[in-house]
């Protein structure tokens, strides 16, 4: 049985393309085959202006969309990722096992519906995942940048970003929503262009970024730096400092889970039922960890690494930076967060919610119990895609919505 | 419209409150209150509730509602954002209750108590003849499961009004079915008080 989408000519989804009759029965919500598109803009001599000085360009964004842009082009959605992740939000590319990061949340009748909305997943500059980075091959010298790369910022993310919007011709977002690192993307959208933004869904996120924060960033890249590979970031054509980034990502997985969620996960559990004491991978936890930490290494740029966890530190909205003094922000805001996220805990969340209660902003609020840790927002998604599907429609339809709501 | 003392409350309150006021409800439960007054009175609403199932249920109606306890959810707002303050069958739930009616006289102009009448007559009665601590219609639980946590008569808060110089600018007293005008410290089972400064 097929699900119900139109279907598209111009290839981003195809639902007579899944790869297997599996897929065909139990993803019968899912996007079938999708494609990463490419915008290319700031070109020289006009390159973007970055936050703290230089300028940069040309700049590619990596991005995808799902469903149609309506007539009064009032219904695009974007959505923005988290640290390592992309563009590839949902659906499936040709010939992958596995959707994309969000699959959950995107697609016919979940929260995110390209039958109703035109969705948008934007990847970052910095980043290595189709846009340009430090790997990216710098112009002026036809080697890739590494460290000549400039600092860039969540601000210079999202005015890159705001390039791409404005190439697909859509003025106002329905939504602009993300988790993490993405929910900073959302705050700064609000903060640079509140007038391009009807709602904002922050997700386990902060206005800045705190000193516990930055301390973890900063081991995750000192892990890095200390590989010899590393080679002061000119490693490519030498492969990748592996060691280093492989213990980077380790240390950041510790800080996606919860103790409880690791307990459920692994509890003592032995990857070969006894104690080796050769320094190997005893537990499964350990095990856990040195897989996935293999496995980022493969997918991630280690100096795209350095380069964002520097974004994520040097981001700070507080002190009236997120709504400036006296300024009318019609922008609706969901503002989510999860109990057992210690890497983002919920006080910061509340600290968003602060300022947009002193500042008269149109805001719900919701504290989700979860023993994800911070990995909730991609793990745990049942309540938050019930919280976000009302919350658009609200938004989208108006009070319409509560005439039809009988109590 | 239901005619038990609950949604007499509501009729009362509804009544209240003028067309396309800013509206503030602390304790906003499944948000059936704010949901019409923002659907038939054009009002601009917020709720600040605690449980987590009753927000969804907010969110379902389209509502916008703060997950926080009463307490913690006043400080950030302005002096005079809201014309009304509504903390309906809250109060007596809060230790802090001078601290959150001040607040909610800073917040917004006017503020809506309701509470259940401790000194309701078959309070009274049960505890005279049976020795048995108060339950009654609107104080339906047991002393080891209410969410009460402050006990009070009618006479009690016309009098804590009168300590802290709040004016108490309309007061409605609430039988099962309709409102009693007679002797209501003893006859009332709730009471709907409307505050300013």
């Amino acid at each position: 049985m097929l699900p119900f989408y139109p279907i598209r000519e111009n290839g981003i989804f195809r639902p007579g393309s899944f790869k297997n009759s599996e897929h065909c029965m139990v993803k019968e919500e899912n996007l079938g085959i999708v494609e990463t598109k490419y915008f290319t803009f700031a070109e020289p001599p006009q390159e973007m202006p970055l936050e703290f000085g230089g300028k940069l360009g040309p700049i590619t964004l990596a991005y995808e969309t799902y469903g149609e842009l309506n007539a009064d082009k009032s219904n695009a959605v974007l959505i923005l990722h988290a640290l390592s992740a992309d563009a590839h939000a949902a659906g499936y590319h040709e010939g992958d096992e596995d959707p994309g990061w969000w699959d959950a949340m995107i697609g016919p009748g979940k929260a995110f519906d390209p039958n109703k909305h035109f969705v948008i997943c934007s990847n970052v500059v910095g980043g290595c995942k189709g846009s340009t980075g430090p790997y990216s091959i710098n112009p002026l010298t036809g080697k890739p940048y590494a460290l000549n790369f400039p600092g860039i910022t969540i601000a210079d993310m999202v005015r890159a970003q705001r390039y791409l919007i404005d190439h697909l011709g859509i003025k106002k977002l329905l939504c602009v929503v993300g988790g993490s690192m993405g929910g900073m993307q959302v705050l700064q959208w609000v903060a640079a262009y509140p007038e391009m933004v009807r709602s904002a869904i922050p997700i386990a996120t902060t206005m800045k970024h705190s000193p516990q924060q930055i301390a973890l960033n900063e081991v995750v890249r000192q892990s890095i730096m200390a590989d010899s590979s590393w080679r002061e970031g000119d490693y490519y054509g030498h492969g990748q400092p592996e060691r280093g980034l492989a213990l980077a990502r380790m240390i950041g997985h510790i800080t996606f889970m919860s103790d409880k969620s690791m307990e459920e996960k692994f509890s003592r559990k032995l990857k070969n039922g006894n104690y080796n004491f050769n320094f190997g991978a005893d537990f499964e936890v350990e095990g856990y960890l040195r897989y996935k930490g293999d496995a980022f290494v493969k997918r991630f740029d280690a100096n795209s690494y350095l380069y964002i966890t520097k974004a994520i530190d040097y981001f700070d909205l507080s002190g009236g930076k997120l709504i400036a003094d006296g300024t009318k922000v019609d922008t609706r805001f969901l503002v989510i967060s999860f109990k057992s996220d210690w890497l983002y805990p919920s006080y910061q969340s509340q600290d968003i919610v602060r300022q947009l209660k002193m500042r008269h902003v149109d805001a719900t609020y919701c504290e989700l119990r979860s023993t994800y840790g911070h990995d909730a927002f991609l793990v745990e998604l049942d309540e938050m895609r019930e919280l976000i599907r009302h919350f658009l429609d609200k938004t989208f339809n108006g009070y319409e919505v509560l005439k039809t709501y009988a109590i | 419209m239901p005619s038990d003392s609950r949604r007499l409350d509501y009729d009362i309150i509804y009544e209240v409150i003028e067309d396309g006021s800013r509206v503030l409800d602390l304790g906003c439960g499944n948000g059936d209150l704010l949901y019409l007054l923002a659907r038939d009175k054009n009002a601009k609403v917020q709720g600040i509730e605690f449980n987590d199932e009753a927000i969804y249920r907010c969110v379902k109606k389209g509502l916008s509602v703060f997950n926080s306890d009463i307490e913690s959810g006043l400080v950030e707002y302005p002096d005079q954002s809201f014309d009304y303050v509504i903390l309906n069958q809250s109060m007596q739930e809060v230790t802090k209750v001078d601290f959150i009616i001040h607040e909610a006289l800073r917040v917004g102009s006017k503020v809506i108590v309701g509470f259940p009448n401790f000194a309701h007559i078959a309070a009274r009665l049960r505890l005279y003849f049976q020795g048995r601590a108060p339950m009654t219609k609107t104080l339906p639980h047991h002393w080891y499961d209410t969410p009460n946590v402050r006990s009070l008569s009618i006479a009690d808060f016309r009098e804590f009004c009168k300590e802290k110089n709040i004016r108490v600018l309309k007061a409605y007293y609430l039988g099962e079915h309709r409102q009693v005008k007679f002797w209501p410290n003893l006859f009332a089972l709730n009471a709907v008080f409307v505050l300013t400064r």
